[in-house]
This record gives structure tokens, sequence and C-alpha cells, in this order.
């Protein structure tokens, strides 16, 4: 019992995880809140909704195909909604981010409608399958199983190649990182991509897991997904992903515990109780900012 | 080989940098001297290209310089190690030299660079696999002058080098700043303690609000009564 709600917590944090790399890379390099970030997600549910049903596609296919169009639209987004915003206030980027979010739901209301839509029966065979006498959901270990080798994919990428260096060096100080002969701007673009990617998988994995494609799923997706990088520490890459875990397995806790109509409620009291011990979330640096 | 003329560089309404003219040439050691808000590291700035001209213009080698990102002034020869050290802490120190060689083709190069580096800091190659945040001042000072020197730039600008560090460190990072010359690069230092500045180089700048005020042969300048109260405090 305890091992399943386990899992079952777990799986869902996975999504929160893969949502909220990418509100926290995006974060550690130009300090921006990419509000808009929820709808890279929505986008690429439907994305991999349409390469299913139209394309014909296996689920895997879609996925990969899911994120190529995810990554296309952030590094758009990113062009021509923040780069010409790079030397203005924070604030304006933040507007910025915020009337690209409400466009491309929008957007996506008026092509797709505004009923959820599911993917075609038999996209992935679901199934319960019994692990030491845990039910657990075929479709809870795509989840898990994906989320853990696209989150592995992007440690060897931060951690092994120039690019990924390059990232965590304009992470840490952007203008030292120029000075040395980094394409920041480059950099940036690589991290929406990069962040866009996992968000798309994340979405078509949600919505084969709820059986349901929305054009709003992307702003609760990404409040919780944005809760999650904030809890383990805005910035911090292995925070983003014990964020995501921590604020899934506190949910589903919940819910096994009786108190499902509060499980965002829960959610949200633990952000704010551990931002209350520690302000820089989980895994958060201390913060000491030059003058 | 450097060229700077007439350059104006403005914060919003405030100008940090008015018609600001220095030239430097093959070989040199200029240094820029000057009181805190003087405008020292933002001329720096201005020729890395991190913060954009409002006036003038600055030549480099005989090519326009400004105007161009960051990155590419670093590969046209142009390489600073900025004030406050700023090396990369959560990276390792041979991850921090590698991001020095962030613009040379291939690893051997890179691998060339590292060891020209430990060669002239011979503390650094102890210390490679260790985070540069657990390095002493003095160590950590050493590594953001060799991640600068990675690339071979021609032109290799200091700001403050000698910021925060304890006296006999200061006197060890000035001797660097010789030999570093000696092997053959041209600098541009950026120093507070104007008396070891004007000793190394062998000509200098005054600057004071944003403008040059003085400049000549260190040694005159390092004679000059003016300076002497203003600086040297003699």
């Amino acid at each position: 019992m305890i091992l399943q709600q386990l899992v079952n917590g777990v799986a869902l944090g996975c999504t929160y995880a893969l949502i909220a790399l990418g509100y926290t890379m995006v974060y550690g390099i130009i300090s921006l809140i990419n509000f808009a970030h929820g709808e890279i997600f929505m986008a690429g549910a439907f994305a991999g909704l349409l390469l299913v049903a139209y394309g014909k596609l296996n689920l895997f296919l879609a996925l990969a195909g899911a994120m190529l169009v995810s990554v296309l639209l952030g590094i758009g987004v990113e062009f021509v909604a923040y780069r010409p915003l790079r030397r203005a206030s924070r604030l304006s980027a933040l507007i910025s981010a915020i009337g690209v979010s409400i466009f491309l739901s929008t957007l996506a209301m008026l092509l797709f409608g505004a009923n959820a839509r599911g993917f075609p029966e038999g996209t992935f065979p679901s199934r319960q399958i019994d692990i030491f006498g845990a039910q657990i959901s075929s479709l809870q270990l795509l989840i898990i199983v994906t989320a853990g080798v696209l989150m592995l994919a992007l440690e060897l990428v931060v951690k092994k190649t120039r690019i990924g260096k390059a990232m965590r060096a304009a992470s840490e100080d952007y203008t030292a990182a120029a000075l040395m002969g980094i394409n920041v701007n480059l950099v940036v673009t690589f991290t929406f991509a990069l962040g866009s990617a996992l968000a798309a998988a994340g979405g078509v994995l949600v919505g084969v897991l709820f059986n349901a494609v929305s054009f709003n799923m992307g702003l609760h997706a990404g409040i919780k997904a944005f809760a999650a990088a904030v809890l383990g520490g805005i910035g911090s890459i292995p925070g983003a992903v014990l964020g995501g875990i921590v604020l899934g397995v506190a949910e589903i806790s919940g819910v096994a515990l009786g108190y499902s109509s509060w499980r965002d409620a829960i959610a949200f009291a633990i952000l704010v109780l551990v931002l209350l011990v520690r302000p820089t979330g989980l895994l958060g640096k201390r913060i000491d900012r030059k003058v | 080989m450097l060229e700077v003329c007439g350059i104006s560089v403005r914060y919003g309404a405030v100008r940090a940098v008015t018609d600001l003219s220095l030239s430097v040439a093959e070989g040199e050691i200029v240094a820029l001297i000057g009181s805190n808000g003087a405008g020292k590291s933002t001329t720096l700035n201005a020729i890395s290209g991190i913060v954009p001209l409002s006036g003038g213009s600055i030549r480099f080698a005989g090519e326009k310089l400004d105007g161009l990102p960051p990155h590419e002034v670093v590969r046209r020869g142009i390489c600073q190690s900025p004030e406050g050290r700023r090396v990369f802490g959560s990276m390792s120190v041979a991850e921090n030299l590698e991001m020095g060689g962030y613009t040379l083709a291939g690893k051997g190069a890179v691998r060339e660079g590292m060891e020209r580096a430990f060669a002239l800091f011979p503390r650094l190659a102890e210390r490679r696999s260790q985070l540069a945040r657990t390095l002493s001042g003095g160590e950590q000072q050493m590594l953001a002058m060799a991640r600068a020197l990675i690339s071979s730039p021609r032109l290799l600008l200091l700001d403050e080098p000698s910021m925060g560090l304890a006296p006999q460190l200061v006197e060890k990072v000035f001797e660097t700043i010789v030999t570093i010359n000696r092997q053959g690069t041209t600098i541009l230092l950026v120093e507070q303690n104007a008396g070891m500045a004007l000793e190394i180089a062998g000509r200098a700048s005054v600057l004071e609000t944003g403008s040059v005020v003085l400049s000549g042969p260190a040694s005159d300048l390092a004679r000059d009564p003016q300076v002497q109260r203003a600086y040297l405090g003699i």
C-alpha cells in the first residue's frame, strides 16, 4: 500500500520535475521566470497527440517529435519575446512572458477547441503489474523510466559536454562567461531548447497518463512545476528534480489519506513551510549578490 | 595595437566615461590608475564589448572592435580577467581553465594552454580537480589570470588583480604580470594600487570622473607631485 502510493507519487513528481527543470535552468542563466513554459509543455502534449492520432506514429516516435516541436517553439519564443528585452528591466521580460503564455493558450483553444482531447485507444498498453504486492500501472512505469532516462541524459549534457559546461559557467556568472569567449546568447538558446524538450516529454506523458490534453493544461501544471522548482531551489538542476518528486509524493500522500480535495493546498503548504525554514529552497545556494 | 578614440559610456543618465582616449602598443604594459568610480572598469568592459559605447570608437590591430559581442572580442585576441576574480566557484580548477579556452578549436589546444598555465602557476596544477570556491583568495586570483591566458590573448586586460590580497601576495601577483608580459603578452592594467602599477608599467593614464586627466611614461607620473599626493599617499 505504502509502496504503491510512493510509486504513484514519484510518477506524478517526475512529470513535475520534467517541467520544473526548464524553469530552473532558464532562471539560472537569465533570472527570468519563463511564464510561457507551461504552454510549451501544453504544445508538446498537443504535438504528441496529433502525431499519434493523425501521424499514426508509435508513442516513442511521437514523443521525440513532440520534443522537437517544443524545442522550435521554445527557441522561437525566446527569440521574439525575451531576447529584445535582455537589457530591459526584469519586470518587462516577465510581462512579456505572461503575454506569450496567454497568447499560446488562446491560440491552442482556437486551433484545437476548448474541450480536452484524449489519446487514441491503445496508444500505450495500460495494465497493472504486481511488484512486491503493489499494483503499479504500466503507464506509471513508462513515466518513471522515460523521465529517468531524460534526466540522466540532461546530467550527462550538463556535466560532460562543452556547451553544458558553458551553461553552468553562464548560470554562475553570465558576464564572466561572456568574458571567457562563451557565446552567451547561444547558451541561452540552448537552455531554452533543453528545457522545452523536457517539458514536451512531460506534456506527452501527462497527456497519456490522464488521457486528456487541453489548451489550459499548461497553467495548472506550470504553476505546480514552478512551485517544485522553487521548493528545490530555483537555479538548481538536482533541486528541480527533488522538488518535483517531493511535491508529487506529498500530493499523493494527501490523496491517499483522504484529503483529495486538498491536494493543491498540501503542495503549496509544503512549499511555504520549506521556504520559511530555507528561503533558498532545499538545494538552493546561498545568494550573495555582487554589486 | 589598441586604439581607444574618444569613447563615452553611459548607464542610463549617468555618464561613466566621457571622451576617453588611450592607446596600447604591442609588448607594452599600460596602467590605468584612478580612484573608485573613475571609470577604469567601465573602460575595460567597453573594450571587452560588455557595455555599449554611446560615442567614440575602438580599434584593435587595425580592425574596428566596438559593436562586437564579447565572445568575438575574445576571438580577436583580447581577454579580460575581471575585477573581483569572478572564477566559476562550483566548477573545478580544470573546468575553469577549460572555459578560458572556450574559443580554441580542439581539445589539444586547450590542453596546451593548460600546460602553459600550470607552468606559470604550479599551485593550480596541484589543485586542478578542486572546486574553485575552495581556493584561497590568492589562488583564485592566479586562477582568474590563468583562465584569461588559456586562449593565448595578444592583449590581456587585468582589472584590479591585487584587490583584497595580502601584501606579499600582491608582490607575487605583480611579479607574475611582468613574467606574462616578458613572455610576449601585451597588458592593459587597471589598479587602485597605483604605486605598484606605476612601478611595472611603461606608460600610464590617470582617470578622474570618466576622463583621462594625465598620461605619460609611468616613471614621470610616479614623480608627479599631483599624482603623488592623490594616488601614492606621499
